[in-house]
């Protein structure tokens, strides 16, 4: 009983300043939205039930940013798996420079998104950048040096995930990497001796004993990258319909200042992020004790 | 593990081990460059600055966008280093009951904590938005620092709680049993082995709160903007020039330090990403 009592005390305010900073805003975000609410005119303001949910999912605007969201996720997270995986297998076997690797891996974890997004807005761009020079070296001459990548939706959408791409990988090759450690190396030496070709072993022996982490890892990847905001901002800000969710939500806040739209397009994204969440835990199995620390 | 590793995969794995280095640090490479060219040179685009400028660090450092950097860079610094501690205190008590005391509820804090750091954060502003303007909390530094405390507080317990399932625990009566003092046993005993995992969390916790855009830009103007804001904003030196030279220049500045803690806490931090992670 006492340490129950103790427990508490210790844990609580933690928990409390949790609930506080969220839940308070999203049910506050939830009253909100059923309102037509512009915060320059305040006196205009009335309830509109669920009206504003109909106006955004009624609007090409929104399906065109779930969209847009949606490619850069699946492109983002499914190119990441794979460069992660095998990052984290080499980080796993290398010898020399083991060290160097794996501190290197370590830094565009620790750069700042919106300085990732300037440093390969600029090395995209025409006029500062170098990539296309290099392409228009590799190709022959064959890729435009002036190739304007920002000028079209799809070229503007590579770069957007090139970007994240290389932002985001050394996180997703560590948690690959902590559950690469836990498979048995004597299982898959084991399926060596007996003839196993290299892609046998990594699909029969490697992938299907951790599991667990690769799923934890594409949990908490999907649901980052779905939230993108910072590289779309920068690169692009919203130009030739690279509008994320996120970014349709602040647009409608803080450009327009209309309070009940923009808590809507938030309760929306909300949802789909629980939605998503929802799928992977209960969809996928995946185990979340782990993630817990139980 | 490494022993039954061949040496003809041992070189192999060492040559492929280049280009993976290389496009780790190109993008870096790439921003430091364009930070030292002269606004002559910028479009060069060559790797290597044809001279030498420190034009574009005059300008953030001394020059007419000071008044821009300085300040962002100040609030940056005291905005994330108070929501650290606070979050990393809090988070201290948490995980320490969650680590060493039995009692209902421990599942419920955990999975919240877990809720909390899957929450999309844009979902926040809006209210925050509506709500700081009412009360007097926009653009002010306490005004950034508790939606921060959302960002952070999740990662700290997470991080701090497998620290602390770590540690000996029993090592400390056992120093009591041996004479000291409970003070001293804690002093002497749990702190050494307790502070690494500290350290190692508050690392973490500051990389996440500097990082952050979404907050930074929506809830402040002017006063309270941090730089990952301000550099969104960076205009040139004059309405006519771009700013390409001295944002390159000030994003130098804030990612050096950054480097320098990876280099310095690299294995620390890794054990820290992937603690709460994986079981192990």
């Amino acid at each position: 009983m006492a340490e129950r009592k103790l427990g508490w005390k210790l844990a609580g305010p933690a928990f409390a300043v949790m609930l506080a900073v969220t839940a308070y805003p999203i049910l506050n975000a939830v009253w909100l939205s059923l309102y037509d609410y512009r915060l320059t005119d305040p006196s205009a303001r009335k309830f509109v039930f669920l009206n504003n949910y109909a106006v955004v999912l009624t609007d090409g605007l929104w399906w065109g940013a779930v969209l847009t969201t949606v490619v850069i996720t699946v492109v983002t997270v499914v190119v990441e798996l794979v460069i992660g995986m095998a990052l984290a297998m080499i980080m796993n076997k290398i010898v020399v420079p083991r060290r160097i690797l794996r501190t290197v891996v370590l830094i565009p974890y620790a750069i700042i998104t919106v300085v990732s997004a300037f440093a390969w807005r600029f090395a995209f761009a025409v006029d500062t950048g170098f990539l296309n020079h290099w392409l228009h070296t590799l190709s022959f001459g064959a890729f435009s040096e002036t190739y304007d990548w920002f000028g079209s939706h799809w070229s503007a959408l590579i770069a957007i995930c090139i970007s994240e791409i290389w932002k985001t990988t050394p996180f997703m090759s560590l948690l690959l990497l902590a559950g690469l450690a836990q498979v048995p190396s004597s299982l898959e030496e084991a399926a060596e001796v007996d003839g196993a070709t290299f892609w046998q072993r990594l699909f029969k022996v490697v992938l299907p004993n951790m599991k667990g982490a690769i799923m934890v890892a594409l949990l908490f990847r999907t649901l980052d990258a779905f939230r993108i905001f910072d590289a779309v901002f920068v690169m692009t800000g919203g130009a030739q319909d690279t509008s994320t969710v996120s970014l349709v939500a602040y647009n409608q806040t803080i450009s327009r200042v209309e309070i009940g739209m923009g808590s809507a397009v938030s309760v929306l994204l909300f949802l789909i992020v629980v939605g998503i969440s929802v799928v992977f835990i209960k969809g996928f199995k995946v185990d979340l004790s782990s993630v817990r620390g139980e | 593990m490494e022993s039954n590793v061949s040496d003809k995969t041992r070189t192999w794995l060492g040559l492929v081990s280049i280009p993976i280095i290389i496009y780790t640090l190109v993008p870096i490479l790439w921003i430091l460059s364009l930070s030292l060219k002269s606004t002559a040179t910028l479009s060069d685009g060559k790797f290597v600055p044809q001279e030498l400028s420190w034009d574009n660090y005059r300008l953030i450092l001394t020059g007419d966008a000071r008044g821009l950097f300085l300040p962002a860079l100040a609030n940056s610094v005291v905005v994330c280093l108070v929501a650290t501690l606070v979050s990393v205190v809090l988070a201290m008590f948490a995980a320490y009951a969650i680590a060493r005391l039995d009692f209902p509820g421990k599942k419920l804090i955990l999975t919240t904590a877990l809720a909390v750091s899957i929450f999309p954060v844009i979902s926040l502003v809006t209210p925050l938005y509506n709500l700081w303007r009412a009360i007097g909390l926009f653009d002010t530094q306490i005004g950034l620092i508790i939606p921060y405390l959302a960002l952070t507080l999740p990662l700290s317990i997470w991080v701090l709680s497998a620290f602390f399932k770590q540690i000996p625990w029993e090592m400390e009566q056992a120093a009591q049993v041996d004479g000291a003092t409970s003070w001293q046993a804690f002093r002497k005993v749990i702190v050494p082995l307790a502070s690494p995992g500290v350290f190692t969390t508050a690392i973490i916790t500051f990389f996440t709160a500097w990082n952050d855009f979404v907050f930074a830009i929506s809830l402040t103007s002017e006063n309270a903007r941090t730089v990952p804001a301000a550099l969104a904003f960076f205009t040139g030196a004059s309405q006519f020039t771009q700013p390409t030279g001295a944002i390159a220049a000030a994003a130098i500045v804030v990612t050096i330090p950054v480097v320098i803690l990876v280099l310095l806490f690299q294995r620390r931090i890794v054990s820290g990403l992937t603690s709460g992670a994986v079981k192990g």
